[in-house]
């Protein structure tokens, strides 16, 4: 017997080819085209995959989703309520935990919007210190959708990868604020405290591991042939669709339109930084996916601009009326006593006026309302949270796609729940 | 029971290792002796020295506490870092914990992370009922202890509604702090495996059973038609 021929086939291998599935697949297909029942599915609050406790009541005809009505308020917190009763600095921990993935922009929104109401002017080193952590902020909640987005998608180790370097992100803001999350670092009028010694080089380290960390996530995932198969084409909406419902960020990016308030409306001195802004073509969940992606090697270049170019000076404003006196001030003058008894005690006070305060959270434009009395406690904080405007494009990416296409662009989605409901 | 100490030689114990060997293999032993089997004091002494007695509750403690089987549940801010244990700092695969069960029916620790408002409560209740005995929970957290920095009118506190064996403080907690909190929770099911929640809150009789109640009994029920279960349906 020479070594071309074919070996001889067993008995299970052929009755194995002897099976034909066409008949099974005919009957699946005319099934399909006949079928016109519908079967509501919940979906949620308690779902592995809907990142949070979010409820989907989701009509399903055969595998194909026709309607899809979110249902939330699982984790309504009541914290615009709780605002209203707390002076302007015992504020921003609270707001700090709505979108619990972004909470340096949640505290900066705030920050920023009593600033303006205050004309407080913020040092240049504060500003530089907040664009620092607000971009490690941004890469960290990338990684955390990263990860657990391709957990939804079957690839488990991206998991481990990505919170390896969240982890280290999140050793920089314990070393400047001593907390991991919800540091409260952000102050009316600048941070807290300047960052200690030893924090930069952590810093520099961590930027020059980075990039190429993000170079072998875009290896293990852009060749994936699953990846590539659910999301390349899947559930793309055009740019004039998400406009008119309002979605900003990475998914109004994706579908094409360059749309970035750090560039459009700059804030926080976001105007000496050179970045660029990634943008999609089609919008599908390939190209959100591969946004955000880049997003995080521009945000590494933010940060590695703002360390060089860091500047001397107050971390916070000297506005004694405003900020905290520092603590060497109480033993000698009176009043450094004072301020730091009233605004202990009582807060300061903020002139009467409404301000709307807009910036670019990793999910798109977090708008921050307060309106003030006069007193030191606001009379009303309203968050425009972009998680809660972008999950109405929901319905309309998902509907006439495969349910298993709705996972995947939950996952590119990105809401947090926490925001939603707040 | 008293421990009796002697000291072995090295040369004696390896002998007998060797016998005790052999025994297993079912082959004769060496010794001085060559071809007697290991028969009286020698016996139980063997037996004494190479079997781990114990009682049936301890091993079967032991070997739950070292494979709790947690529920993917995550609440807000909390179930962040309740993802981290199982990332490669802190690594709760260590313990056996690793295996996050999406459905609660699989699971047998329910942690719970995160604020729980009053409209998500009757469904984490539901799901912690849904969990088969024997079962654990964990509040981690500042918000399901006791509503923590928010303390209004929207949340819920989980021991309103649910027992808890215990509390992780912290807003929220480091993943070392949970870490902390379960390895607590093993020590007490290894040490103390009565100590479930219906002994410590005395709620026996209050299992989901279709069966006749007998008299006394604190749980009303329902399905068998007893008078109070009707006033409660009409």
């Amino acid at each position: 017997m020479s070594s071309t021929e074919q070996p001889a086939l067993s008995e299970y291998r052929r009755r194995e080819q002897s099976i034909t599935l066409s008949p099974l697949q005919e009957q699946l297909e005319e099934q399909e085209q006949t079928s016109e029942e519908l079967l509501t599915l919940n979906f949620g609050p308690h779902h592995p995959a809907t990142h949070g406790v979010l409820r989907l009541l989701v009509t399903l005809q055969g595998e194909i989703v026709r309607e899809i009505k979110p249902i939330i308020g699982y984790v309504h917190t009541g914290i615009e309520k709780t605002a209203e009763d707390k002076s302007y600095w015992k504020v921003i921990p609270v707001i700090e935990r709505m979108d619990y993935l972004s909470y340096y922009f949640n505290a900066y929104a705030f920050c920023g919007a009593v600033e303006t109401l205050l004309e407080v002017e913020v040092p240049r080193r504060a500003q530089y210190l907040r664009v620092i952590h607000m971009e490690l902020n941004r890469i960290m909640s990338h990684l955390v959708w990263l990860g657990t987005s391709a957990l939804d998608l079957g690839a488990i180790s991206m998991f481990w990868y990505c919170f390896r370097e969240r982890e280290k992100i999140l050793d920089l803001f314990e070393m400047s604020s001593g907390q991991r999350m919800h540091t409260r670092y952000f102050q009316v009028g600048g941070v807290i405290e300047d960052i200690p010694s030893g924090f930069a080089e952590k810093l520099s380290g961590f930027l020059k591991d980075m990039p190429s960390r993000v170079d072998q996530y875009g290896d293990l995932l852009n060749g994936n042939e699953i990846v590539l198969q659910r999301l390349r084409g899947t559930c793309p909406l055009d740019a004039e669709t998400l406009l008119s419902l309002g979605v900003t960020g990475p998914l109004l990016r994706a579908a094409g339109n360059p749309w970035d308030l750090r560039k459009a409306d700059p804030y926080c001195s976001y105007e000496d930084f050179q970045f660029k802004i990634p943008v999609g073509t089609v919008g599908d969940n390939y190209d959100r996916y591969a946004c955000r992606l880049a997003e995080m090697y521009e945000s590494v270049k933010i940060v590695e601009q703002a360390l060089e170019g860091l500047p001397e000076g107050p971390h916070i404003t000297e506005d004694r009326k405003v900020a905290l006196p520092p603590r060497h001030e109480l033993a000698t003058s009176m009043e450094a006593l004072i301020h730091h008894f009233k605004l202990v005690t009582e807060g300061f006070r903020v002139p009467p006026g409404e301000v709307y305060f807009p910036i670019e959270s990793p999910r798109g434009e977090l708008g921050c309302f307060v309106r003030s009395d006069g007193s030191s406690k606001p009379a009303r904080v309203h968050m425009r949270d972009p998680s809660f405007v972008n999950l109405q494009s929901f319905s309309h990416m998902a509907k006439g796609a495969y349910i298993a296409d709705l996972i995947a662009s939950l996952a590119m989605l990105d809401p947090v729940l926490g925001g939603i409901d707040r | 029971m008293e421990i009796k100490r002697e000291v072995i030689d090295p040369e004696s114990l390896r002998v007998r290792g060797l016998n005790s060997r052999q025994l297993l293999r079912g082959g004769e032993v060496e010794g001085p002796n060559p071809s007697s089997r290991l028969e009286g004091s020698d016996f139980e002494r063997h037996v004494e020295e190479s079997v781990l007695t114990t009682t049936l509750d301890k091993a079967v403690a032991w070997a739950r506490s070292n494979s709790f089987f947690p529920a993917t549940f995550g609440l807000a801010c909390c179930a962040i870092e309740m993802m981290s244990i199982v990332a490669a700092r802190v690594d709760v695969a260590r313990f056996g914990f690793e295996a996050f069960r999406a459905s609660p029916r699989q699971a047998d620790l329910l942690i719970l992370s995160g604020r729980v408002s009053i409209k998500m409560a009757p469904i984490v209740r539901r799901i912690y009922d849904q969990m088969l005995e024997p079962k654990w929970a964990i509040s981690m957290g500042a918000c399901c202890s006791s509503m923590g920095v928010f303390n209004n009118y929207a949340l819920v506190p989980a021991d309103k509604f649910m027992p808890i064996d215990v509390h992780v403080p912290g807003c929220p907690p480091r993943p070392e702090a949970l870490m902390h909190g379960v390895l607590k929770l093993r020590k007490m099911v290894q040490e103390d495996p009565d100590m479930g929640w219906r002994e410590r809150y005395d709620a026996r009789g209050t299992e989901e059973v279709l069966a006749p109640l007998g008299e006394g009994s604190a749980a009303v029920n329902v399905a068998a038609g007893d008078s109070a279960g009707d006033t409660a349906g009409a």
